[in-house]
């Protein structure tokens, strides 16, 4: 079974919201269970701090062996933090999704609007 | 066709061992195992993984004309063939298009054509159809019959112990009938990843025995079952065209990169009249290698683009990963499909630099030719 913290914001797209401690900026990447369906990935493709996103824009694209997948943004808001680790080593979204494994920081334009995203329990029924 | 997906004989094994199975040509297969793509493609580059292709169609060709129908069907020349030897080739619609590429072996007393799932009602249809020409006995024996293939550098250790018969004596694209662990077996020395190894045709109902006779022989040496994720990227990595991809019903074997299994000079075969005119007029378009420079990996269906035109696309594409960087084959015009030739590859709006490229891109495979 895939891990999906109970503390984390979801969307149906696999991507996860989670608190950076910072007021309405938040961590995004992908689920446990997206990286499973992936595979092992081989490329992270990611925009440059300071770009501005609208709910479910494109931000980037994630290269697994087999696939590719686009990465949309859960909400909109500003990207403050860009995760360089994973240009050395994008294997890290596969062993760690949920820290070391995070792509974006995101400051939230509207931080009410977490409360829209899919909670735990509604997305692992989405995931069945 | 029906929506009920087949099983290969090796279904309870790939569900017991948590294979991601996945629709492949009306089968359920293993798309890969919980080792993952990357460790199942190292695996068979560095010591030996064990593949169920037991989803491929095998034909059996008997009868005084028997090889008269096969060089009827076939661009290759099955008469060169002798007892105990298989020949790569392809057949040809009366355009010179593809139907399905086949590996033909000729036993003592017939011959067996292997072809893809995908494509065994059409080439069963086929084949039929130009049987009725011939005085011959023509037999469906894919049900019947599974296929492990043992692949890599540690393949022919793992298998020796278990084999009736000298399993070196069993050269490049030659065969032996024989057993293993016990089982009968067409022992053939062909392969479709760039490794040293042997593909195994078995009655279905000893699959899973063999299956599991050979993963406990070799798992010392590091054999692990690999799925078909890592299939496809090891049969990239050395250029091998697959069908549905790189090879269809629209390219002509001389286009795509089969021109020398085609052998114009022999008797008549289906297409060979569409094939010479295509020589003599001179190919337009060919299947090459590109190699990515830049960074990004190349898909199936992107656009390769020369001086900002849309030029060609690319047909199998993805990271090797043995290498590190984009591979792909794809269709450019001829004047771009010599090798150098420096291509752009549109990732989905990003335009990545390649280069043509010979095939293989990986090279130091342990396959004994």
């Amino acid at each position: 079974m895939s891990d999906i913290p109970a503390d984390l914001y979801y969307t149906e797209e696999h991507e996860y919201l989670k608190s950076t401690g910072e007021d309405g900026v938040y961590a995004v990447g992908i689920t446990d269970y997206a990286q499973g369906e992936l595979g092992d990935v081989v490329f992270v493709e990611l925009p440059d701090g300071g770009a501005q996103f609208g709910q479910m824009d494109v931000f980037g694209t994630i290269e697994a062996v087999k696939a590719v997948s686009d990465l949309y943004c859960p909400l909109e808001g500003e990207i403050v933090a860009v995760n360089d680790e994973l240009d050395d080593d994008p294997s890290i979204v596969n062993s760690d999704p949920y820290g070391a494994g995070w792509m974006i920081k995101l400051k939230l334009a509207d931080p009410s609007e977490v409360s829209s995203l899919l909670s735990a329990d509604s997305y692992a029924e989405h995931i069945g | 066709m029906s929506d009920t997906l087949k099983l290969t004989p090796l279904n309870d094994e790939h569900v017991e061992l948590g294979g991601k199975m996945v629709p492949f040509a009306g089968y359920s297969m293993p798309v890969q195992y919980p080792t993952g793509i990357k460790a199942e493609h190292a695996a068979v580059r560095e010591a030996a993984g064990l593949f169920d292709v037991s989803h491929m169609g095998e034909f059996i060709v008997r009868g005084p004309q028997a090889l008269d129908l096969v060089q009827r069907i076939s661009v290759n020349d099955a008469s060169k063939i002798e007892i105990g030897q298989a020949q790569y080739s392809a057949m040809c619609m009366e355009t010179g298009c593809v139907i399905d590429d086949l590996i033909i072996y000729r036993f003592p007393d017939r011959y067996m054509l292997v072809v893809n799932a995908a494509n065994l009602a059409k080439d069963w249809a086929w084949v039929s159809r130009h049987a009725a020409d011939f005085d011959v006995e023509l037999e469906d024996v894919s049900d019947q019959t599974a296929l492990l293939a043992l692949q890599g550098p540690k393949a022919r250790e793992i298998l020796r112990p278990l084999a009736s018969l000298d399993v070196d004596s069993v050269k490049y694209y030659r065969f032996a009938e024989g057993e293993v662990a016990g089982i009968p077996a067409v022992i053939s020395g062909t392969g479709y990843t760039g490794e040293d190894g042997f593909e195994l045709y078995i009655p279905s109902d000893r699959a899973a025995e063999l299956w599991r006779a050979l993963l406990e022989q070799g798992g010392a040496a590091g054999l692990i079952p690999a799925g078909l994720g890592a299939r496809d990227s090891l049969r990239l990595e050395v250029g091998y065209a697959l069908y549905g991809n790189d090879l269809d019903e629209e390219h002509t074997t001389l286009e795509s990169g089969l021109g020398w299994v085609t052998k114009l000079d022999k008797d008549d075969f289906v297409g060979r009249e569409a094939l010479v005119a295509q020589k003599e007029a001179g190919v337009l378009r060919r299947l090459v290698g590109i190699r990515l420079t830049g960074k990004g990996f190349p898909r199936p269906g992107y656009d390769v683009v020369s001086g900002g035109e849309v030029v060609g696309r690319i047909t199998s594409g993805t990271v090797s990963p043995t290498l590190g960087y984009g591979v792909a084959l794809g269709y450019v015009p001829v004047d771009l499909a010599k090798a150098g030739t420096a291509v752009q590859v549109d990732a989905r709006g990003r335009l990545v630099d390649g280069v043509v490229q010979r095939p293989p891109f990986y090279t130091e495979g342990s396959i004994k030719r």
